[in-house]
């Protein structure tokens, strides 16, 4: 028996996929498939998680609907998936949030722009002077609370993800394991349907997902690192002014903005374009607040740095903050996780791959 | 304008340059190559658009000649092995001076097919051994179609879905038009030249039945219900003349719980070997361990198919469980022979008896497989010659088999320019076959994996480039 309705239906196509096979040049998930005679509901969230929903294996299926078969693997995996994530949520009082996330992380958000507006009073500033509406460690420290917060979050949910696939503790020390694992995921390796490209509406492989998925990813690393240098700036080499536009934190700050407003809007109409078979309904809400919430918060960090000496700063402040504040609250409670859990699931595949080909992944 | 039921006849505006029938590898590969060779071409498919393609939607691989390793093959397969090969299978019923043209020409097929945009990649995981001889289609038949039809309407073919062709229109030997029916309405269209891809005609149980009689109503198709044969019918009463066995197909034994149609390759079951298999009068009827699998598997559903009421079973313990590939249902499972007997409606006290006798037989050896091993019987009939494990270990399995018809061999004559041979041995100027249909010259009876789609590639290229060269003259 197992945990959900999807659940048993992701047993009953595996059990179609296991006995034909065709797909197992496309991605990982079907070589890991093989592997196995059985589906236990760990081994079906470790292979959902492991799906990155590219849709070849619907286009290529002969016994996708209308076949009496009925197999859809991306929609039901993005189902289990999704059930999955709910299921690993730490705190688990939280898990709450996965059921109507978009309205919940919209909701987040707006309360926290709203909070910082008002904690910023009517205060009049001079040029730029961000510490003057709050201190700088005021400012350190409600952020350094509340990433360390979602970092434990995230922490607890990939153990209870690693326990659930039921995966030896120590393949997560294996470097080979991790170093393949980490290549995967900085080349999208498995979202390019087995070498051709990804699928939308039409059964020709135009789909972008991947290069917008890459502008997304990096401009997030980028903006990430600019964040690391302003803070280094501050505590180490004791900038305290405002940098100026050739400055480190900037630089990074702006290709990574640029970036993380081109990656997620592609993202959302690459994602419309979709064919509705392939995706499952409900977690559109989920996946499009995330990306709204990533192209706010560059837009705003890049209007902030637009408007900041103007007397649009303060309100450009608090948006860009709640917005930050927001997202870096619900990271471990919404479409975030995807990312944790796709590259803890492609160590383990490179592990196994490893193991029973005793060569590469 | 009416037709000879009276019914209205639309004709297409634009004459083509060529007419091809059917939609599947062959098809396209003729359509492809004669719209290369810049010929208009029109294709009607009798299925919609997701069921296009035929059989080959449920193919994997394809058998050509090479003379070293690719990427993808493991070594090398040359010419003069495949028509070993061939002539082994069967037995020698082909036509020798077109089999070893068409492998002369699968060589160049590994190239051409990549051309058309259809990729491969190494021998599926827990497939036959088939990593030296045969190509593996990256993603499947599906997958292969789905190239080629972006291919052929990239380059401008026309394709009609759900258009089946109703009537031919041959005057004196030469290919005049074809009327097909599409939503309802029926059309007419003129071409210059006729391509006959439409496959063979195992989806026509009234047509089985003539020769095989009433126990053809038991076989399972194992592919597309638009194979009725209408095509291969009207051109025979044109005098084209035909070729092959009409009871001669590939067929092997599937799981009997698969569907009539389309069950595909997931309703296959490859422990024949591992077991024994027994009739419905639970007695056993043929070495199930004459030889590795790959080699005999298409032998297994004609020896079903002359077996009562056209059903087996096949027998084995826990010890062989997990030694082949999974498949779609899950065995019938039980604690004893005799509760197994029940489950599957055999007589529980023969059933036992033969199972008995079966293990008494067997002598020591060493079980291996991966070869021709040691594990035999003695002094049973039929004897199993190889793989003879005493079944003894709780739990016991079985799964029950059909015929399961992948494609049938009696077909239209053609030359080595795919050109239909009309009654009289001249061939037809304008009229050419390619796949299926005209599978019966290459294959008397037998099957190797992959072969299929190597008629179909080849023949269906040579059908497009000749019709195309006739068409633009």
């Amino acid at each position: 028996m197992h945990a959900s309705e999807s659940l048993t239906e992701a047993d009953r196509l595996l059990t179609v996929c296991n006995s034909c096979r065709y797909c197992e040049g496309l991605c990982a998930v079907f070589p890991a498939m093989e592997m196995r005679r059985a589906f236990p509901d760990g081994d079906l969230n470790y292979l959902a998680n492991l799906c990155h929903n590219c849709g070849s294996c619907y286009i290529d299926c002969q016994y996708a609907p209308p076949h009496e078969f009925n197999v859809n693997i991306p929609k039901v995996f993005s189902q289990v998936r999704k059930q999955s994530y709910a299921a690993y949520a730490w705190p688990g009082a939280l898990r709450g949030l996965f059921t109507r996330n978009g309205l919940a992380v919209a909701v987040i958000a707006a309360a926290s722009v709203a909070a910082f507006k008002y904690s910023f009073g009517d205060a009049q500033t001079g040029p730029a002077s961000f510490y003057s509406l709050m201190s700088h460690n005021a400012m350190v420290g409600l952020f350094g609370v509340v990433f360390l917060c979602a970092i434990v979050a995230l922490i607890k949910g990939a153990r209870n993800f690693w326990r659930d696939i039921g995966a030896p503790e120590g393949t997560l020390f294996a470097p080979q394991s991790l170093w393949q694992a980490v290549k995967d995921v900085l080349q999208l390796r498995y979202l390019d349907g087995g070498g051709e490209g990804c699928y939308n509406a039409e059964d020709a492989p135009v789909d972008r997902r991947r290069l917008f998925h890459h502008l997304t990813f990096y401009g997030f690393l980028f903006c990430f690192a600019a964040t690391a240098a302003g803070t280094l700036d501050y505590y180490v080499f004791h900038r305290v002014g405002a940098p100026g536009w050739s400055d480190l934190p900037v630089l990074l700050g702006t290709i990574g903005g640029l970036g993380l407003v081109a990656g997620p809007v592609g993202l959302i109409f690459a994602k419309s374009g979709r064919d509705k078979i392939l995706i499952d309904g409900t977690s559109l809400g989920m996946d499009v607040v995330f990306l709204v919430m990533l192209t706010l918060s560059s837009l705003s960090g890049l209007a902030l740095l637009a408007l900041r000496d103007t007397s649009a700063m303060p309100l450009m402040l608090a948006c860009h903050l709640g917005i930050v504040f927001a997202l870096f609250l619900t990271l471990p409670y919404g479409k975030f996780v995807h990312g944790l859990y796709r590259f803890l699931a492609l160590i383990r595949y490179a592990r196994e791959r490893r193991h029973f080909t005793g060569g590469e992944a | 304008m009416t037709n000879l039921r009276g019914e209205i006849v639309i004709d297409l505006e634009q004459r083509f340059d060529v007419l091809v029938v059917g939609g599947g590898n062959a098809a396209l590969c003729a359509a492809i190559a004669a719209r290369r060779a810049g010929a208009s071409v029109l294709v009607v498919e009798a299925a919609s658009k997701f069921y296009r393609g035929g059989n080959t939607r449920h193919t994997r691989n394809m058998r050509c000649a090479h003379d070293s390793a690719t990427a993808v093959l493991t070594g090398p397969y040359r010419e003069e092995e495949f028509w070993d090969d061939l002539l082994r299978i069967t037995g020698g019923q082909t036509d020798e001076e077109l089999s070893r043209h068409m492998i002369h020409q699968s060589k160049d097929m590994l190239n051409w097919i990549v051309q058309q945009g259809v990729r491969f990649q190494p021998s599926l995981g827990g497939t036959l051994s088939l990593g030296r001889t045969n190509s593996f289609f990256l993603g499947g038949g599906r997958a292969m179609l789905n190239a080629l039809y972006r291919t052929a309407e990239g380059l401008g073919v026309k394709i009609l879905y759900g258009a089946e062709v109703t009537e031919i229109e041959i005057d004196h030997g030469v290919f005049q038009s074809a009327l097909f029916k599409q939503e309802g309405g029926t059309n007419r269209v003129h071409a210059k030249t006729l391509v006959a891809a439409s496959g063979g005609f195992e989806a026509n149980t009234e047509w089985l039945r003539e020769s095989w009689g009433d126990i053809a109503e038991n076989f399972l198709i194992r592919g597309t219900p638009n194979n009725r044969g209408t095509v291969l019918k009207m051109l025979m009463e044109n005098d084209v003349q035909t070729i092959g066995d009409p009871t001669q197909c590939h067929a092997v034994a599937i799981d009997a719980r698969a569907p009539k149609f389309d069950g595909g390759i997931i309703t296959r079951l490859d422990c024949v070997v591992f077991g024994i298999v027994v009739n419905k009068h639970a007695q056993r009827f043929y070495d199930e361990g004459e030889d590795v699998w790959p080699k005999r598997y298409a032998i297994w559903g004609r020896l079903v198919a002359a077996q009562p009421g056209q059903i087996a079973n096949i027998v084995f313990d826990a010890s062989s469980l997990k030694l082949f590939m999974p498949s779609l249902f899950p065995p019938v499972k039980a604690d004893t022979i005799a509760e197994l007997a029940v489950k599957l409606s055999l007589d529980p006290q023969i059933f036992e008896k033969t199972v008995n006798d079966f293990n008494a037989a067997v002598r020591p050896g060493t079980f291996d497989h991966t070869t021709l091993d040691d594990c035999r019987t003695e002094g049973l009939s039929p004897a199993k010659t190889h793989w003879a494990r005493r079944i003894e270990t709780a739990p016991f399995y079985a799964y029950p088999v059909r015929p399961g018809i992948t494609f049938t061999y009696l077909g239209t004559r053609v030359n080595k320019e795919a050109h239909l041979i009309m009654k009289g041995d001249q061939p037809a100027a304008n009229m050419f076959a390619a796949g299926e249909i005209m599978a019966g010259n290459i294959l008397g009876r037998g099957y190797a994996a992959g072969i299929g789609m190597t008629i179909g590639s080849v023949f269906g290229r040579i059908a497009g480039q000749g019709a195309a060269h006739y068409a633009c003259q």
